[in-house]
């Protein structure tokens, strides 16, 4: 785990990420890293919570857009909760909320998971 | 009055961007923006800030003003790198980059463009200038 992962935990065979601050490509790097190891113990099903993220770039929301398409290889899903507006926008401007879904908290995402 | 200019000077160095946020937090607050429109305005310096970074080659710094207006804020980010041809660069679309070989990245004119109310881009060999404008909802 670095500064930017500050847990992780699992619910129901669902994997929840927490982050803590910019969402740039070493964040990124660092989700997908943990995604990538728990994919290959056999999870499919990731929630990341962003409430300690505020601000993201492109870059960073790229890796996630990797991480969306190597999961669909194996039928698994994505998916994030406490979105500030800012960062909400931004994966729909690019896109991601049709292939992963944001939730307004950690208790519907793992009833609607 | 002279139209006051915030004026910032970046060298290219990972995570530099961020400085340019906070300056526009500051200036945003001056101008009584909303919080809405303070995080399209950071978020669009970051892109624009990205793209100064890694595709213009500038070895120098990046420069970024920002000019306080009645009606708005207009920001410029300009680099001395080698510049590009904005006829080449095509509107990404997800339903492009997934399950294909289609690299993911390349979002960030996109994002400028959706997140500011007019963007202009001036570049040639000398380097880039993107100005952007955010007017104010009085």
């Amino acid at each position: 785990m670095n500064d930017f992962i500050t847990n992780i935990k699992e619910i129901n065979s669902v994997i929840i990420i927490q982050t803590n601050g910019y969402l740039n490509n070493v964040g990124g790097e660092a989700i997908a890293e943990i995604i990538k190891d728990k994919m290959e113990q056999g999870c499919v099903k990731f929630l990341i919570n962003m409430k300690e993220t505020k601000i993201v770039n492109s870059i960073g929301v790229s890796i996630l857009i990797e991480i969306i398409e190597k999961l669909q290889e194996v039928d698994g899903k994505l998916g994030y909760f406490n979105l500030a507006p800012i960062v909400e926008k931004t994966f729909n401007i690019m896109g991601l909320t049709k292939y992963s879904t944001i939730f307004e908290s950690e208790e519907i995402a793992l009833n609607e998971f | 009055m002279k139209t006051p200019v915030v004026e910032l000077k970046l060298p290219i160095i990972p995570n530099m961007e961020l400085i340019a946020t906070q300056t526009a937090e500051v200036i945003s607050r001056h101008m009584n923006l909303t919080d809405d429109q303070n995080s399209e305005i950071s978020m669009a310096i970051i892109e624009a800030c990205i793209n100064a970074f890694e595709h213009s080659k500038a070895e120098n710094n990046v420069f970024i003003h920002f000019i306080i207006q009645d009606d708005s804020l207009v920001i410029k980010v300009i680099d001395q790198g080698i510049g590009f041809d904005k006829t080449k660069i095509a509107i990404p679309k997800i339903e492009n980059k997934i399950g294909t070989n289609e690299r993911k990245r390349g979002w960030g004119l996109q994002l400028i463009k959706e997140l500011m109310d007019s963007v202009e881009f001036e570049s040639n060999e000398d380097g880039t200038t993107v100005t952007m404008k955010k007017n104010i909802n009085k």
